[in-house]
């Protein structure tokens, strides 16, 4: 992080003037800071992916297979026919530039091969070369051009510079969605061996232990119980959760970074607690997991065979744990697959029953099929209800802005449930402005497997319109906190924060519930979830 | 001097030639007339036919709509009906709303970073403005040119007809839609080379349909109101062509006649194999046109295929003994 120029210097070379040349006589320049580490062996092989060797990016030599290209022909020519969606984009896009500036990594760099149809024209140049005919007769003129060592490692650098947010496809007028785009070239990638070690590592960890982490079930359950006896020293209520429980009412799933990074530590305090206010008011049973310790998916920034493997683990533990539906927690492309993809992966779950709040008698019917339900769907849900017992006043040293996360923005539509909540559990909340929040969200940089240490000036340029946007509000209404329900959020956005707008802090949504939760027989509280004292507390040693 | 755009003229230019000459010196009105327009429609029905044929034969393994709006979750939150449809009808509203006003487009804006380093957006509503007037009149132009493949012209073309020329300048008429088709298109091209991401992304296909079709708009424009054709010739041609009884007609239509028709002809037999399809690609496109509610209604994927998991007696092969010690419930003990 040291090689990281300071946010004034990166905000002046912002230059969004394409050079002279034309792109395809500009080869790439793998850039230090802008890319993240080749996948380690040892991973690849874990989990049976093809091609487990060392490489190494900055090197001329990538040590493909000897018949790389027909790999990629093939691979290419039997995701064409298996997927509609891969041909239609590949075939329509009339380059009307519309999708050009919505990109947060084109906004940040302003590196033209950004535009999101340029990134796409860098898988479709090889497309009108090898299955068109327009492509074959004409050439370059017909904007084809062939396959080559030098278009395989732009197709790593660019591809692994999407966070497969989705933003463009909002603005293009044929619905054109660069990310379906960039998963098909993550797939052909990863036919030659060539992913990235932030995903190629949480993918090998998710399959053997559950979770991205590598966290073993012990350790899981330490977690939990150091959990356990923060909550009681903040409340003077001790939680007890139950793990792996047989019958239990319903079974949850979160992401693993909740249970293991600041600040989504807290997050997951605030379920704990939620989940012991209902188990104590009204007797609902919910379990966790160890085997599926994991919400998130870094399968699905691999292939759409890899999300199937690793989210299979999910109806297989509901139905061990003969569990009536499952409840997900705060987690951005969790949702995506959850909502779009996990009943036609993993489906039918017949053996589940459609969800039911037995607390509110709520159906819903939104979940009825796939029998998985959003946390912030569920809570909204009590707090309409008025099942919670809130007293939003211990938030009120906050003034609150919410992110949208890309995934459950324009891959699930959830808006209202999580602004429902903030509201009823927080005094002070603010917008950011309309065209960077709901389905026009920006994404935090990070996504899509790109949070490493090593791109730290990727992240930060691609998080500059989330930032600039957090600090308008900041400016202007004084916002102090920037709620999300994303764990690469939060784990993505306090850098983010900390570079281009340091006075405002991230939390996730259930950090903000649990404060505002008054459990059944608490103490006097003194201090929020992370120990800092409560409006009105703090005077504690300094009384007058 | 960009290649791409001169390319495309100069390929425009020459079809002028081709056809200007082809009929004024050679005298190949049967080839012009008859010949290649039967060519070009054959060749854009069977391409149009092939296309779609082979886009639809891909499945859609996956429902992975786009979502715009707020979803269909509990009954008190209003859903975004047609950004984030739940039901069928709500994706026809949608692809409506998209195929008839542009919607996406609609929403476009363009970022600004100023000095300070703040970021803006702004509406920009000159594209999808533009494109509109472009798709809508070249639609009125089409309707338009039914009377000459038709006998009696039915009402709709006349009452059409009526309003486009509903500024009345001078004899004869102006027809509105015509003047817009060629301004809107001048737009297009001017965007594709002032703006410089733009035409940082323009390929010679895109500049060649605009040219082809700058060029069908002049001679069309040229011949109604300047060089005077003579309408009812054309019209003997057309009706000979559409009911299968083609014949040169007698006295000649002129030069610039026949450059208008190879112009739409290669039009024609260009479409299907472009990015023009990009007409027929917007009804088949996944993220929009199926509804957002995969967690209420499973999909199915036809190539769905069974994979290797981890499954949880492995699990607990490798990690029972942790799990004992930790007060963890196994299977097996
Ligand atoms: S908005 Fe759509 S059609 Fe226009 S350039 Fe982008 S991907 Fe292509
Ligand atoms: S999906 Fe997001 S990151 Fe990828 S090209 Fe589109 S806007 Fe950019």
């Amino acid at each position: 992080m040291s090689d990281l120029p300071k946010s004034d210097d990166l905000l002046s070379k912002i230059d969004p003037r394409p050079p002279a040349k034309s792109w395809m006589d500009t080869p790439v320049n793998i850039r230090k800071g802008m890319y993240c580490y080749a996948s380690n062996p040892k991973s690849v092989e874990y989990v049976g992916l093809p091609h487990a060797r060392a490489w190494n990016p900055l090197e001329e030599d990538w040590n493909l297979p000897e018949n790389w290209k027909e790999i990629i022909y093939e691979g290419f020519r039997e995701r064409l026919d298996k997927f509609r969606s891969f041909k239609v984009f590949m075939d329509i896009c009339v380059r009307c530039g519309a999708c050009a500036d919505k990109c947060h990594f084109f906004i940040g760099t302003g590196d033209p091969k950004n535009m999101p149809v340029l990134r796409a024209e860098l898988l479709r140049s090889v497309y009108r070369n090898d299955f068109t005919t327009a492509g074959r007769i004409m050439g370059k003129m017909a904007g084809a051009r062939e396959m080559t060592v030098d278009v395989l490692k732009e197709w790593w650098y660019y591809f692994f510079q999407c966070t497969e947010c989705r933003r463009c496809s909002v603005f293009c007028p044929y619905g054109i969605d660069t990310a379906e785009i960039t998963m098909m070239g993550r797939e052909l990638l990863n036919l030659l061996g060539l992913n990235i070690d932030w995903i190629a590592t949480p993918v090998a960890n998710c399959y053997r232990t559950g979770n991205h982490l590598g966290i073993q079930p012990h350790a899981f359950k330490d977690m939990i119980d150091f959990f356990v006896d923060d909550i009681e020293e903040i409340t003077g209520v001790r939680v007890e959760p139950s793990i792996n429980k047989k019958g239990a009412d319903i079974l949850f799933i979160t992401p693993s970074g909740d249970v293991f990074a600041d600040p989504g530590t807290y997050t997951c305090m605030g379920y704990l607690m939620l989940f012991h206010f209902l188990k104590e008011k009204y007797g609902f049973d919910i379990t966790w997991s160890t085997y599926a310790s994991e919400g998130g998916n870094f399968g699905s920034f691999t292939s759409h065979e890899m999300m199937k493997r690793l989210n299979a683990k999910m109806f297989a533990e509901a139905r061990r744990l003969d569990v009536k539906w499952i409840l997900g927690g705060e987690c951005g492309h969790m949702w995506r697959v959850i909502h779009q993809y996990m009943d036609t992966l993993n489906g039918p779950a017949d053996f589940l029953e459609v969800p039911v709040s037995p607390i509110t008698g709520t159906r819903f019917e939104n979940a009825k099929s796939t029998k998985m339900v959003h946390i912030a769907e569920f809570t909204a849900d009590l707090i309409k209800h008025g099942k919670l017992d809130l007293n939003p006043g211990r938030n009120d040293n906050l003034r609150v802005t919410f992110h949208d996360s890309c995934n459950p923005s324009r891959g699930m539509g959830m808006f209202e449930e999580p602004r429902y909540i903030i509201k009823n559990v927080c005094n002070y909340f603010h917008d950011m402005p309309a065209n960077t929040i709901r389905e026009q969200t920006f994404c935090c940089g990070s996504g899509a497997g790109l949070n490493a240490g090593e791109d730290m000036e990727l992240r930060m340029v691609g998080g500059l319109p989330r930032a600039n946007a957090v600090k308008h509000v900041h400016e202007k209404y004084d916002v102090n906190m920037l709620a999300c329900v994303c764990a690469i959020d939060r784990a993505a956005l306090p850098p983010l924060m900390e570079y281009w707008v340091p006075e405002v802090g991230v939390t996730g949504l259930h950090e903000l519930v649990a404060n505002a939760l008054i459990l059944p027989g608490e103490g006097e509280r003194t201090t929020d979830l992370r120990g800092e004292p409560l409006p009105g507390m703090e005077g504690d040693d300094a009384e007058e | 001097m960009n290649v791409n755009y001169m390319v495309s003229l100069i390929a425009v230019i020459v079809l002028f030639l081709l056809a200007y000459v082809g009929v004024e010196a050679a005298g190949l009105q049967f080839l012009f007339g008859i010949i290649v327009p039967y060519l070009a429609v054959i060749a854009f029905i069977g391409g149009v036919i092939y296309r779609i044929v082979d886009w639809a034969r891909s499945p859609v393994p996956f429902r992975i709509t786009t979502t715009g709006g707020q979803q269909k979750s509990l009954p008190w939150i209003q859903p975004a009906q047609f950004d984030n449809p739940s039901t069928t009808a709500g994706v026809i509203v949608r692809m409506a709303l998209e195929i008839l006003f542009f919607r996406s487009l609609f929403r476009n804006t363009s970022a600004h970073l100023d000095k300070a380093g703040k970021l803006s957006y702004i509406w920009e509503k000159w594209l999808w403005l533009g494109a509109l007037a472009f798709h809508y009149a070249f639609l009125t132009v089409l309707v338009r040119h039914l009377r000459f493949f038709t006998e009696p012209v039915p009402l709709p073309v006349k009452l059409l007809e009526t309003l486009d020329g509903f500024l009345q300048i001078g004899i004869p008429v102006i027809q509105l839609s015509g003047v817009v088709l060629l301004a809107a298109a001048l737009f297009l091209l001017l965007r594709r080379v002032l703006i410089p991401q733009v035409k940082y992304i323009s390929l010679a296909a895109d500049f060649f349909p605009i040219f082809l079709l700058i060029g069908i708009a002049l001679t069309g424009i040229l011949m109604r109101y300047f060089t005077k054709i003579n309408v009812i010739a054309a019209k003997e041609l057309a009706m000979g062509l559409v009911t299968f009884h083609p014949s040169i007609p007698q006295g000649g239509i002129g030069g610039i006649f026949y450059v208008h028709l190879f112009f739409v002809c290669i039009l024609l037999a260009y479409f299907p194999f472009s990015k023009l399809m990009h007409m027929g690609g917007i009804f088949l496109s996944p993220t929009r046109n199926m509804p957002g509610n995969t967690r209420a209604i499973r999909h199915v994927n036809p190539w769905n295929y069974p994979v290797k998991v981890h499954t949880y007696e492995e699990y607990e092969d490798e990690f029972r003994e942790k799990m004992i010690e930790a007060g963890l419930p196994v299977e097996k003990e």
